[in-house]
């Protein structure tokens, strides 16, 4: 049988995977040089595909039968320039090691907005994986021609076309194809009963060189000339500089230049320690204002109350009504949360002529681009930003901003690269925090056991400040000229932002769930991984914990009570029957919690169960082990959803254990590991078990996200489960716990 | 003046000021980048070397208290044509989300499994203490080092 006749034409899978639109999605047809899109041939296109359909933006073909896929994606650690590899290998019957992935760059490839929200797969994973397919078959009808044989009789492996009158290269074929052309939406895509690379493993390919000291990081980046720069912040967010008193910084050795505009100061150095020194004595000479503008940290969730814009309703439905019988109420808190990249937020720069080019660790390189080309002036077109990686960002964290001031110091020594690294207490005091949230709780159960009526009112502020102009720019608003930070409005959209996951799938007849959207932002929020879906799910399913109590209900029995879905219940039953979940008694101390989520309520399902012990005393929490079912869809790469599942445990038993950004009414004062603790080797579980739903040709749903909600909710559950006290407020700090325990 | 020290089995010279953290010497003047800039402070392990066999926290070693002696980076655990055992362990269990920790931990590692060849995993998470990952690469980053502890064994026995 030919490889041909093994694709079979089943139903699209576009529409489902990529039907909703997030607001900050910002493809655009015409980014790229090249071409101009048959726009009429697009519909049914899926993924970024709709939005630039030209085969030739996705994969090309040199005569030597070398092939490229270009993906507008960006590498974050995520893994994802594997799993589109292994999509595309998948579709154009190569291996995986025959391809060479060119990603973010504005000169390169493809706008596909931000990588972000857990959307590359659908976006550029269908976009990659159709156009594949297009360009296999193209292959195959060139070879059809070539060889006179009809397309059946032909079969394809390794990089050639066999047929009865011979044998053909991609290459060969490569100077027949026309690839500038609209991608079809109607051909075959491999039956994952055919698979040969698409739900197999693979090395990542971007870990062997991070382990042997290449320069993959753009801190590893030294262009012939490059000088070191760093920026003198203001001492607090309302600062301003009245006096610099650079004199004497700018004939400290190597020092190149002192850069200042209205609050931006900067020092320019030929050696990095020299900048770093400079930076030191600019710091201690320059003089500020420094006015009190922050509310007290104690009264940040009263604050939040008192300075509602906007009250959104986020869904609702029937009358509920919450009464005395059978009822609970509850109010849940998060703080201000970091991003907390292990490496500081880092960019290069270079002006040549009218031209800027900037290297950075953005997450979205045209956005990026027209933020910087707006607060210099510049034409868009002559501003060229690339993706090169950077430590996790985890979302909106310091990447921009640092590209930003690479580019203002890189105007100011022309012809000069320039490499703008941000301190550790820079990173801490300035990358936008995700944001403070409270949410109150009430609902009843009936006789049965049964959830009847639900309220939840969510105070929170903007979950999403990204640029798009120069004012989301932090240097941009330093400007002696500024670009004033604008706030961004309640927006209520399918996939949640504040309100992500606030809604529970539960079957609930009478529900009302309100966003009272905070507009004023004493500190600089924008997103955090999963948004407010951390703390949403940390509420929700807590709250559904303490309904299966009044309900004298075993809580995994409970939820499933409530759900009809059956992927929804699959991977609850599967976490729990993986974890052993009972209601066997347990030792002293020690308890077991269970929580679930659908991220975004239309991505990855993600269950999962943990049991640890609390020591009483001091109020440590001890983490023996944590068991998750995912429910990705088709899984392109196995390992790597394990991968982003386990950092996401980790990562969220930090956020919730640990986390808080602590600031007076002046500034932030958590600007080290000392004062922002995260978690260590010490605390981490004993054993973390993830399991990937075997789901082949379903839809990718997005994972990246999915775990940090369920993580949170199981953790307050277990400790509920051990200590009989339900923690409400993050983080669940071992003084807060030890405190409230009051032993 | 310039200090004489070791690279990765290579004398140099280096010619940055003896005050200047053995960090930039590495990154900046030798061109080397396994070691990172994580803190600056001590608190993260990013910049984590080995100077004579031991783990070492570059960001806050002067250079002048490594003249004369060995300095280790991940550059000098193998390559990327020949990566060394403890590379070959982390390349296998994928034991990597961003990497920017990486290499810091694998120095960890590498200084705790010279030391002590049989440290036991209680051991090895004490001795990572010093070092942050952001990622939650936690559970791989221990897989691959009992991975890497394995082959190194097998490979003395051999010996």
């Amino acid at each position: 049988m030919t490889e041909h006749l093994r694709l079979t034409r089943r139903g699209f899978v576009g529409a489902a995977g990529s039907g909703l639109v997030v607001a900050f999605s910002m493809a655009r047809a015409d980014a790229q040089a090249g071409g101009e899109a048959d726009v009429t041939s697009t519909e049914g296109l899926p993924g970024s595909l709709g939005d630039i359909s030209q085969l030739d933006s996705w994969i090309r073909i040199d005569p030597e039968g070398a092939i490229t896929v270009f993906t507008g994606k960006a590498e974050l650690g995520q893994g994802i320039k594997t799993a589109l590899l292994l999509v595309a290998a998948e579709e154009l019957g190569v291996a995986p090691g025959e391809l060479e992935i060119v990603s973010a760059d504005t000169a390169l490839t493809p706008d596909e907005g931000y990588t972000a929200a857990s959307h590359s797969m659908e976006e550029s994973g269908m976009a990659i994986r159709v156009a594949a397919a297009n360009v296999y078959l193209l292959l195959l009808e060139a070879a059809a021609e070539r060889l006179g044989a009809d397309i059946s009789e032909l079969e394809a492996r390794d990089g050639e076309i066999r047929g009865p009158g011979g044998t053909l290269s991609y290459g060969a074929l490569a100077g027949s194809l026309d690839l500038a052309v609209a991608a079809r939406p109607d051909v075959p895509l491999r039956d994952p009963s055919d698979f040969s690379v698409m739900g197999g493993e693979m090395t990542r390919i971007d870990i062997p060189p991070k382990v042997t000291g290449q320069p993959i990081f753009v801190q590893d980046l030294r262009p012939e000339g490059m000088v070191h720069a760093r920026i003198v912040r203001p001492p607090s967010p309302g600062a301003t500089l009245t006096a610099p008193n650079a004199d004497d910084v700018e004939t400290m050795p190597g020092v190149v230049t002192v850069v200042r505009d209205g609050n931006f100061l900067a020092v320019v150095a030929e050696r990095e320690w020299q900048a770093i020194q400079a930076m030191r004595a600019l710091e201690d000479a320059a003089e500020w204002e420094t006015p009190a503008t922050l509310p007290r940290q104690s009264d940040i969730h009263a604050w939040q109350r008192d300075n509602v814009s906007e009250v959104g309703t986020v869904d609702a439905a029937g009358t509920p009504e919450v009464g005395e019988a059978r009822s609970v109420r509850m109010t849940f808190t998060r703080p201000y949360t970091l991003h907390g990249s292990i490496g500081p937020s880092c960019a290069v720069a270079v002006m040549e002529g009218e031209d800027l080019h900037v290297w950075s660790h953005t997450q979205g390189v045209y956005p990026d681009r027209a933020a910087i080309a707006e607060m210099l002036g510049m034409e868009p077109d002559r501003v060229r930003v690339s993706h090169v990686q950077g430590s996790g960002c985890y979302g909106h964290n310091g990447a921009d901003d640092a590209a930003a001031d690479a580019a203002l110091v890189a105007r100011a020594v022309p012809g000069r690269p320039v490499r703008v690294q941000w301190m550790r207490e820079q990173e801490h005091a300035w990358e936008p925090f995700g944001p403070v949230m409270s949410m109150d709780v009430a609902g009843q159960v009936d006789e049965e056991g049964r959830i009847t009526d639900w309220t939840y009112d969510l105070w929170s502020g903007s979950h999403v400040a990204r640029p798009g102009g120069a004012n989301k720019l932090l240097a941009a608003n330093h400007l002696a000229d500024p670009f004033p930070f604008e706030l961004p409005d309640l927006q209520i959209v399918p996939p949640g932002l504040g309100d992500r996951n606030a809604v529970p799938l539960y079957q609930i007849p009478n529900k009302r769930i309100l966003w009272h959207f905070v507009k004023p932002m004493p500190m600089r929020t924008s997103a955090l991984r999963a948004l407010g879906a951390h703390a949403n799910i940390f509420a929700l399913e807590s709250f559904v914990d303490e309904l299966a109590l009044v309900a004298e209900t075993d809580p995994v029995e409970f939820r499933l009570r409530h759900l009809q879905d059956q992927r929804d219940r699959d991977v609850i039953e599967r976490a729990a029957t993986e974890f052993g979940w009972s209601q066997d008694p347990l030792p002293r101390n020690e308890g077991r919690g269970f929580a679930f989520a659908r991220y975004k309520n239309l991505a990855a399902y993600c269950a999962l169960a943990m049991r640890i012990t609390v020591e009483p005393e001091t109020g440590r929490v001890r983490v023996h082990d944590v068991v998750a079912a995912v429910d990705s869809g088709e899984a392109v790469h196995p390992d790597g959803i394990r991968n982003q599942t386990e950092g996401g445990i980790v990562q969220s038993l930090s956020w919730t254990l640990f986390e808080e950004i602590v600031f007076d009414e002046t500034r932030v004062t958590s600007i080290d590991w000392s004062s922002y603790p995260i978690m260590r080797f010490g605390s981490v579980p004993e054993r973390i078990d993830v399991h990937v739903m075997d789901r082949p040709g379903d839809p990718f749903l997005g994972t990246g996200e999915a775990a940090q909600g369920p993580t949170a909710a199981a953790l307050g559950n277990a400790i509920r489960s051990a200590t009989g006290v339900r923690m409400k407020d993050l983080p669940l700090s071992p003084d807060r716990l030890a405190a409230t325990l009051g032993v | 003046m310039a200090t004489g020290l070791t690279v990765n089995g290579e004398a140099v010279e280096a010619r940055s000021d003896p005050d200047t953290p053995l960090l930039y010497v590495l990154r900046d003047e030798l061109g080397l980048n396994g070691a990172k800039y994580g803190c600056g402070l001590g608190q993260c392990g990013s910049c984590t070397v080995m100077v004579d066999g031991e783990a070492v926290l570059s960001c806050l070693m002067p250079l002048l208290t490594v003249e004369g002696r060995e300095v280790t980076t991940v550059e000098g655990l193998g390559t990327l044509e020949e990566p060394g055992p403890m590379q070959r362990a982390f390349i296998a269990e994928n034991a990597a989300q961003c990497g920017y920790c990486i290499p810091g931990m694998m120095m960890r590692a590498q200084a705790t499994l010279t030391a002590n060849p049989d440290a036991k995993e209680v051991e090895i998470r004490q001795a990572l203490e010093y070092n942050l990952c952001r990622c939650g690469t936690h559970m791989r980053i221990l897989r691959a080092i009992r991975r890497a502890q394995d082959e190194m064994r097998n490979a003395t026995e051999e010996a």
